[in-house]
């Protein structure tokens, strides 16, 4: 994981001294994330002295759906927008995939995944289209789409149904099984966390380093100047938002993964996507941040719910506590974004 | 966002458009009383007889549309008023079904409905409260803020459900009376709610400095800021009275709807932000009222007619809605040529 930070950290470096402060800044925070996650392992750890792996594994597993909501979510904020319809597409995305597969034979679920991802790039670009063309702001776009894309899961599944490839399943299940790596190590790695962290790589390591990544950047910082400085920011706009659907098809699918069918309401995805990305350093008003950070804070506000079950909290209160731990944390980040827009 | 066709298109537009343009902006109350008898036209062609029977106007039908919309415009109202300083309010949901939940459960375990309602009312607006702070001090989106307020809220609710298992909800009799009822075989009673509530929107909107000051944070906070107007006072104010009026709106569904679920308003939100946009209010700050919302709360009941009639299930009825928000956005912008964001 932190040879994939550094890997991450390093493709923002800048010549000039202000880029370069930036820098230090911006990995000192997402280094405190990862101190503060280590904290509460270790606090978990004492609360809880049989803490393993396989409680971890849970953990991961647990984490999945939010981490890749957080990471669309970041996409959406980092070029200057928001995507509230978050946690709607991903319901959408995963009653599609149940559905699609259900019936189907163990070979067409490949075929399934692939529509799924496609369908996830096309529902996204809607949303960026519909922003770029309409000249509302992104986030009453996102709301009409928030119950659009709801009501069009309900059109896909009444109610919840469908199925799920078995080897689908089996990719999130337990520890990587290969002959070469010993027990002793692949106990360590739950495939969860491998899936998340490939996934997540694939996409976000070569479009951090392109053109299109930096021109999100550029967007999300200052669209006026991003747009004298000869950023397509219509273009930019609709492709940062077809990379959060992207995303919430991965997430989608990692829903139908986990629980073998398609479920047509909305899980409490997108406070939790907007409160992660805005801990892991995605500033609200665009333009900063990456998604290491966005990942670590998903651990961290996952970890603080699962300590909150191992303290034998009644999961109500849990579900409160964890209600205003986002809401601390999206005052914070709202205080903090307005500090920097006044100096 | 800046296209190469917008300096000819809005040219074009000036020119067409300019008495659509007036039009909306100043009484937007004709064209959607026009809109909204041609909705009730259309049903009656739809389905004969719904509307005006063989023996002349169908007033059951007439009174039901009415009793449905109390709730539904009440609730616009607290979307009217958050939306003229350009924020909105997505908890008015959760804060319905929770003041009717808490009355209902507090009616049932023995206190006088005549103490459980302020109560119940008091817990909206202590959601109002939180709501507003977060917008006014932390100057959270109210967005996000009142998305996260519901949450909480939602959460709290399962709480104390958990500590009511035992108690069945019980819906005092004079909340099902105005919910439910009619006088003169006409009438419905939720109008004895409904009239002094609007009055009140209104009133507030057009004759009091507080409504005043909501218009001017709406068009342009900075402005009213260096003007002298207290912001963050008039924004947490504005939220107690807009969970209130969501409380009100909850007392007064759950008499029409009698049964006490956890989910009982959140179907309302979707359309209290519909006919608030439906009804002329800007949903970026600064110009609208309240009447044209009475209206939009109306037009969207009959069109939930019409989608019953047509057999249109729930998903696609949410899909619909959906595109009517941002359709009816869409063109405010080009009609106005309003941009922000």
């Amino acid at each position: 994981m932190t040879a994939v930070t550094s890997a991450l950290g390093s493709a923002d470096g800048g010549s000039s001294n202000a880029a370069a402060k930036r820098f230090i800044r911006r990995n000192g925070w997402v280094l405190t994330l990862w101190a503060l996650l280590g904290a509460m392992f270790v606090f978990t750890k004492i609360i809880q002295p049989d803490y393993g792996m396989a409680a971890a594994t849970i953990l991961v597993l647990a984490a999945l759906p939010y981490a890749f909501a957080t990471a669309g979510q970041s996409m959406a904020i980092i070029a200057g927008g928001i995507d509230l319809s978050m946690a709607a597409m991903m319901t959408l995305l995963s009653v599609s995939a149940a559905a699609l597969m259900e019936g189907q034979g163990e070979e067409f679920g490949i075929v399934a995944v692939a529509l799924v991802l496609l369908l996830g790039l096309g529902v996204g670009a809607v949303n960026g289209l519909s922003v770029v063309i309409t000249r509302v702001p992104d986030i009453v776009v996102t709301l009409a789409f928030f119950f659009i894309w709801e009501g069009a899961a309900l059109m896909i599944l009444d109610s919840p149904g469908g199925a799920a490839s078995t080897w689908l399943k089996d990719l999130i299940i337990g520890s990587v099984g290969a002959d070469f790596i010993p027990t002793e190590i692949s106990k360590f790695l739950p495939k969860a966390l491998i899936l998340l962290v490939v996934a997540l790589g694939v996409v976000w390591i070569p479009l951090r380093r392109s053109k299109l990544g930096l021109s999100m950047y550029a967007i999300g910082s200052d669209k006026l100047a991003a747009h004298r400085s000869g950023v397509a920011v219509s273009r930019t706009k609709v492709a940062s938002y077809a990379f959060a659907g992207l995303f919430a098809a991965m997430g989608g699918l990692v829903l139908t993964m986990n629980t073998g069918i398609g479920t047509p309401v909305q899980g409490p995805y997108l406070m939790a996507s907007v409160a992660a990305a805005v801990l892991g350093g995605v500033a609200l008003t665009g333009g900063r941040g990456g998604l290491v950070g966005p990942i670590v804070a998903v651990f961290i506000l996952r970890l603080a719910r699962q300590d909150l079950t191992l303290m034998s909290v009644d999961p109500n209160v849990a579900q409160v506590v964890e209600g205003l731990i986002m809401v601390a944390v999206v005052l914070v980040g709202a205080t903090v974004a307005l500090r920097g827009r006044r100096s | 966002m800046t296209s190469t066709t917008q300096p000819l298109d809005s040219a074009q537009s000036r020119s067409t458009m300019a008495p659509l343009r007036n039009l909306m902006r100043d009484y937007p109350v004709i064209p959607l009383l026009v809109l909204l008898i041609a909705l009730v036209a259309a049903l009656q062609i739809l389905q004969p007889g719904i509307v005006i029977g063989d023996d002349g106007i169908n007033h059951r039908w007439i009174s039901n549309t009415i009793k449905f919309a109390v709730p539904l415009a009440i609730l616009a109202g607290a979307q009217t008023m958050t939306m003229i300083t350009g924020g909105i309010d997505l908890s008015v949901g959760v804060v319905a079904t929770m003041t009717a939940f808490v009355m209902s459960t507090q009616v049932a375990s023995g206190l006088d409905p005549a103490l459980a309602i302020p109560v119940a009312l008091a817990c909206a607006a202590l959601a109002g409260l939180a709501s507003g702070i977060g917008v006014a001090i932390f100057r959270v989106h109210p967005l996000i803020m009142t998305l996260a307020i519901a949450l909480v809220v939602e959460g709290l609710l399962l709480v104390y459900q958990r500590g009511m298992l035992g108690v069945s909800a019980q819906i005092p009799e004079i909340i099902a009376w105005l919910g439910t009822k009619k006088s003169f075989g006409v009438i419905p009673n939720s109008l004895l709610v409904f009239i002094p509530v609007a009055l009140f929107i209104g009133f507030t909107l057009r004759r009091t400095g507080f409504g005043r000051n909501l218009y001017a944070i709406g068009d342009n906070e900075h402005a009213a800021r260096l003007a002298g107007v207290r912001v963050w006072q008039v924004l947490i104010v504005l939220y107690v009275i807009s969970a209130l009026l969501a409380g009100i709106g909850g007392l007064v569904y759950v008499g029409l709807i009698k049964a006490t679920t956890l989910s009982l308003a959140v179907p309302l939100m979707l359309p209290s932000v519909a006919a608030a946009v439906i009804g002329g209010v800007s949903i970026f700050g600064g110009r609208g009222g309240y009447l044209g919302v009475i209206v939009g709360a109306l037009i969207l009941r009959v069109v939930t007619s019409m989608l019953t009639v047509l057999r249109i299930d729930e998903g696609a009825r949410r899909v619909i809605f959906g595109l009517i928000i941002l359709g009816v956005v869409a063109l405010y912008v080009r009609i106005t040529q309003e941009r922000q964001g």
